[in-house]
């Protein structure tokens, strides 16, 4: 069925929820409003509110809640409304979810998903368009995913519920109701933990994830018509990272471009670069590369394409790359 | 019994006075063998305090905190527990951990540093201690969410300090068991200090057991130092829980008689007169008098009892001493349900490091 990525995304819970009576829903107006997106659209007719639960307003409850329901036995999937809400949970998160295996020696696990819109590009309010992935993959214990796609959107998120390790599922906003295409059906999980080769090419590498891929698409698009050949990795998940097919791709292209919508500065991005340094140094022809957003905040609507990497920038970084 | 006490009013539940003398029409009239248990556990958790105390001053266990002068309150509470109920415990909660059946060695062997020993053996409905303040207390509250969804009949006793009270969690925490009516039970134990910033310094609610009315359940002031009064108030608030009617707060009125941690100097912040106040009040020799008016106390059963803790502190001691350290696998296995292929690259070469030596 032709749907729209927060289409796929109701689908992944409804399906889930379907299957497995431990999957519950919980979050700021998940419930009759279906989700500030529409993403837990109907699910509360179909479901009950004893399963999909609408939360008092209070995000560090909401996870340290979710947390304990998934310790005795559910497996809960919260809602954090955006991305730029989420740091009044981040001690839950950090301190017991991405922990409790560990710190019990596996007596207690934290099967959860925590899902949230994430990034700019859809000209809304402060706070409503960051993209702090990385200080989420410097925990260790955590699982984070980002979909660039109705169709593995679903799959990611899937994989995500079953997964027995905490995951923060991180929807590109911008990607919500951008593209459609053909759903498959029915349960099916696309993998955690793999990064995609979402085109082959001879020339540069470029590593994105989310929103940005299709940024790196219209660049590869471009860059085809000045006679070079890009490679796009899309991550998927970014923590633990695939750094396999990361090194693969830069080996054969000689060539990595970066690009994400965060702050430059510790973006995931340089965690990215030290891998190529490490381990494929030697296939390098020139310097990686990292197209970012700049070091600061996140603009309001008027001024953020300033701030957002487009294809473009990208283009430039390879052309800078091809005179080595 | 609890809506007889109004925190608002200034009421405490108490059963029995500094000397022992109890209150007829509120006395829960255990069996004497019931009585017997809970001074047999008091002693168990203080001569067990101690002996970590010992420990840590020989550089044999890690930071400390010690749960002197807790005793009634943390034996109370758990005595009220039924195998089906969960604890989720704070930092300061030996008492509690030994009445429901935490090996002891198990609980030296994680002060001593060791992650294996948080892991609660199976069978026992205990979570791992949370050190970040009322962190735990929404992880009690979704817990009582799980049981209330898969219609297990029982509740959840999460415990926190006063200082806890004036955390966002602990508010969001009550907040949503309010409105949810979740199957808890919130013991706040009152010890006037959070680590030297003392209980009028946290809030100005002249109880902390008041709190409650906010969030639309009951809440009751108990005295922490009577191990009956807290006892019958929790075994009171899980009967309520369990039959579905919601959350109660309870504050344990006590006092920390030791230090925060043994990283503390509590002489800093407070008076040794009040210190020796409080000492009178000792919920140890408090219950040895009520028992010894019952003509349940003698010297006789003190030697008994005593030397049975010792016996079992002792015991404990060498079997967490005899463990073997955590391995470099022990410190990487649970980090993921799977170990992924770049951090077992990393433990290789850990493990590489390690049989090279230092060079």
């Amino acid at each position: 069925m032709i749907m729209t990525m927060v289409q796929a995304i109701t689908q992944a819970l409804a399906v889930e929820m379907d299957r497995d009576d431990r999957v519950v829903v919980l979050g700021e107006d998940v419930g009759r409003d279906g989700g500030v997106f529409r993403a837990t659209e109907g699910l509360v007719d179909r479901f009950g509110p004893e399963r999909v639960m609408d939360t008092p307003l209070a995000e560090s409850g909401a996870i340290g809640v979710a947390l304990g329901m998934a310790a005795l036995g559910l497996r809960p999937v919260a809602e954090i409304q955006f991305m730029g809400f989420i740091y009044p949970a981040f001690n839950q998160i950090i301190s017991h979810v991405a922990r409790l295996r560990n710190r019990t020696r596996g007596r207690f696990t934290a099967p959860l998903t925590i899902r949230t819109p994430y990034g700019a590009g859809v000209k809304a309010l402060e706070h409503h368009s960051e993209s702090t992935e990385a200080l989420f993959c410097h925990i260790p214990g955590l699982t984070v995913v980002v979909p660039s796609s109705p169709a593995e959107a679903k799959g990611l998120l899937i994989a995500s519920i079953r997964s027995d390790d905490p995951v923060l599922f991180l929807e590109p906003t911008k990607l919500y109701r951008a593209e459609k295409e053909d759903v498959p059906e029915g349960a099916y999980e696309v993998p955690l933990r793999q990064a995609a080769v979402r085109r082959e090419g001879r020339d540069a590498t470029v590593v994105a994830w989310g929103a940005m891929a299709p940024v790196a698409r219209a660049a590869a698009a471009a860059a085809e018509t000045e006679g070079l050949s890009l490679e796009i990795v899309d991550l998927r998940t970014l923590s633990p990272m695939d750094r396999a097919t990361v090194l693969a791709s830069v080996r054969k292209t000689g060539r990595a471009v970066i690009l994400h919508e965060a702050p430059k500065t510790c973006g995931l991005g340089a965690e990215i670069a030290a891998t190529i340094a490490e381990s494929a140094l030697l296939s390098l022809k020139g310097p990686v590369l990292r197209v970012t957003a700049p070091d600061i905040a996140v603009p309001l609507p008027k001024t953020e394409d300033l701030y957002y990497p487009n294809a473009g920038r990208v283009l430039r970084a390879v052309r800078r790359l091809m005179e080595y | 019994m609890i809506e007889r006490f109004d925190p608002l009013r200034g009421e405490r539940l108490r059963v029995f006075d500094d000397q022992g003398r109890a209150a007829p029409d509120i006395d829960p009239g255990l069996a004497d063998a019931e009585l017997r248990a809970l001074y047999e556990r008091m002693v168990r958790a203080r001569t067990a305090d101690a002996k970590a105390l010992k420990l840590q001053r020989q550089g044999r266990l890690g930071t400390y905190a010690p749960s002197l002068g807790h005793e009634a309150t943390q034996v109370g509470l758990a005595s009220a527990l039924a195998r089906e109920d969960w604890f989720f415990p704070y930092f300061r909660d030996l008492g509690a951990y030994l009445t429901l059946g935490y090996p002891l060695a198990d609980y030296y062997h994680f002060w001593m540093g060791n992650e294996a020993g948080l892991r609660t053996p199976d069978g026992l409905n205990i979570f791992p201690i949370a050190i970040p303040v009322a962190s735990q207390v929404p992880h009690a509250v979704g817990a009582a969410v799980a049981l209330k969804y898969r219609k297990v009949r029982a509740a959840v006793v999460v415990t926190f300090g006063d200082g806890a009270t004036s955390e966002g969690d602990f508010h969001e925490a009550l907040n949503y068991a309010g409105v949810w009516r979740t199957p808890n039970v919130f013991v706040c134990v009152n010890n006037q200090f959070a680590i030297s910033v003392p209980r009028s310094r946290q809030s100005a609610s002249p109880t902390l057991a008041q709190k409650a009315v906010a969030y639309g359940f009951p809440g009751v002031q108990v005295d922490g130092n009577d191990v009956l009064a807290v006892l019958a108030a929790t075994r009171e608030a899980l009967a309520v829980a369990r039959d579905g009617g919601g959350p109660t707060l309870i504050e344990a009125y006590t006092y920390r008689l030791g230090d925060h941690t043994t990283s503390d100097d509590a002489s800093r912040y407070r008076s040794k007169e009040e210190v020796q106040a409080w000492e009178g009040r000792d919920p140890i020799v408090r219950f040895r008098r009520y028992l010894e008016r019952k003509g349940l106390w003698t010297d006789t059963v003190e030697k008994e009892v005593q030397a049975a803790a010792s016996e079992l502190v002792e015991k404990a001691v060498v079997e967490a001493e005899a463990r073997p350290p955590a391995t470099p696998e022990d410190i990487f296995a649970y980090t993921y349900a799977a170990m992924p292929p770049d951090l077992a690259a990393e433990l290789a070469e850990l493990k590489d490091a390690l049989a090279e030596g230092p060079r």
